[in-house]
């Protein structure tokens, strides 16, 4: 109970003080787990209306994979990726391991199946009830594909919501493939591995209430954009 | 404009599971009027018009529109038995079909606000169109499919689950729009409706046309016992 206290007590010092250390890391954070986000979304929302309007040989297939890497392992993906951005791997030449780009590399193929298959089955059930109307109107499929996100964009936000919180949370891969390097790639997750492993749990407390705080913050944020419960029946 | 009619269906038929859902079926429609299609329950109203807008593939036969189909699928609209509406506003769903073949926005909804105003529907602009109650969605449901002035418009039903008064209004609206030319084939159970609607009915029963032929001679003297029945309000099944 004391080290929660001693935790609390830490993060409120560390806020209120604008402590340099931990407003680096807090925006490399943010910066790390937002584009990936932003990338997976670019990728995931239109694949998972191509999937709900698309009628071909193993869709069935496809979907069904698309969920199991819901669950990938985000260490086993970060060893992968370490792998093909390491001196020695194919994309060594890039000079990218160890740094924040190679983090939200491995991000976006954690959180990219994760977005897909919640916009897919969104976008699924609103395809069921514009299918007709689509068809009748000739709707290019760019169009339907466009109608079908647009119309469920809140559905879809709640689907980045959870990639955000997937990947803001995420700590096995970005530390294998970042390096956890001071003023490079450290964020609050591999600071809190790192601060938990020097037995410094006071500030690793610290610290995760305030990537608590962050990603109600972030959530609120967005819900508050997207106009989420005030015009709910839309 | 080159006109989309006459059409001509020749032995078109619609298959589901190896099984005949209409068909074959022999039809002209010329380009006047309002076509009433009756029919029990099951009968393939549905399934009839779904064919001739395009919705339902063929399984056999043709249909022949005065132009090259594509063209002719871009000249008709279709109103459905439960509207579909957009998760959008009242504005942006009439404004949807204009918006979708490339006229500008500020333009479309322009349009639009014409069209509400047209079915009645100016207070409810900028409201979310799903939560307008069934004759306003239906109504909503209309002024889209006319919005792009289509020269032959296909409605399902679409009094079906309206009040005596919503009814009466799209009926309004209906009469209007064919007295501006366009040609109208719905489907109805309402007799009472189709005689008040109709200037040509087509009644099916069991996938195939019974009868196709003018209004009053249908009400007058109906051809078929089952039309005979229908007409009478008996159980047709």
């Amino acid at each position: 109970m004391g080290e929660i206290w001693q935790g609390l007590t830490a993060a409120f010092r560390l806020i209120v003080t604008f402590d340099a250390d931990l407003v680096e890391i807090t925006l490399r954070s943010l910066q790390v787990t937002l584009t990936a986000v932003a990338i997976a979304c670019a990728i995931a929302l239109p694949l998972g209306a191509w999937l709900a309007i698309q009628r071909f040989r193993y869709r069935r297939t496809v979907i069904a994979l698309l969920n199991a890497l819901m669950g990938l392992p985000p260490v086993v993906v970060g060893l992968i990726v370490y792998l093909f951005l390491s001196r020695q791997g194919p994309f060594g030449a890039l000079n990218l391991i160890f740094t924040p780009t190679a983090m939200i590399i491995a991000q976006v193929i954690i959180v990219t199946p994760l977005i897909a298959s919640i916009a897919h089955q969104a976008i699924r059930e609103l395809w069921a009830d514009y299918h007709d109307l689509l068809i009748s109107l000739n709707a290019t499929k760019r169009q339907r594909m466009a109608t079908l996100i647009w119309d469920a964009r809140r559905a879809l936000m709640t689907a980045a919501l959870a990639g955000f919180g997937r990947a803001i949370g995420e700590v096995g891969a970005v530390m294998i493939v970042g390096g956890n390097i001071d003023h490079v790639s450290r964020i609050l997750t591999t600071a809190i591995a790192l601060e938990t492993s020097k037995g410094n749990f006071a500030l690793a407390l610290g610290l995760g209430f305030v990537l608590i705080g962050l990603a109600i913050a972030v959530n609120l944020m967005i819900h508050g954009l997207g106009r989420t419960e005030r015009e709910g029946t839309w | 404009m080159t006109a989309i009619l006459p059409l001509q269906v020749r032995a078109a038929k619609v298959r589901r599971r190896g099984k005949t859902i209409v068909g074959p079926v022999d039809l002209d429609l010329t380009d006047v009027g309002t076509t009433i299609v009756m029919g029990p329950n099951g009968a393939g109203k549905t399934t009839l018009l779904h064919m001739l807008h395009g919705l339902a593939r063929l399984s056999g036969g043709a249909i022949a529109w005065n132009m090259p189909t594509p063209e002719a699928q871009t000249r008709q609209a279709f109103v459905f038995q439960a509207p579909v509406v957009l998760r959008r506003s009242v504005r942006d769903n009439i404004a949807y079909p204009l918006i979708l073949h490339g006229t500008l926005k500020s333009e479309a909804r322009q349009r639009a606000t014409d069209w509400a105003e047209r079915v009645g529907l100016a207070e409810a602009l900028k409201r979310p169109a799903t939560v307008l109650s069934g004759g306003e969605k239906q109504k909503l449901a209309l002024a889209r499919a006319l919005i792009r002035e289509p020269q032959v418009l296909f409605l399902d039903e679409p009094t079906a689950n309206l009040d005596g008064r919503s009814t009466r209004e799209i009926e309004t609206i209906l009469k209007r729009t064919a007295a501006e030319g366009t040609r109208i084939v719905m489907t109805t159970h309402n007799i009472g409706q189709a005689r008040r609607l109709a200037s040509e009915v087509i009644f099916l029963y069991r996938g195939r046309v019974h009868e196709a032929t003018r209004a009053d001679a249908f009400f007058a003297g109906p051809k078929t016992p089952e039309a005979a029945a229908f007409i009478k309000g008996d159980i047709v099944e």
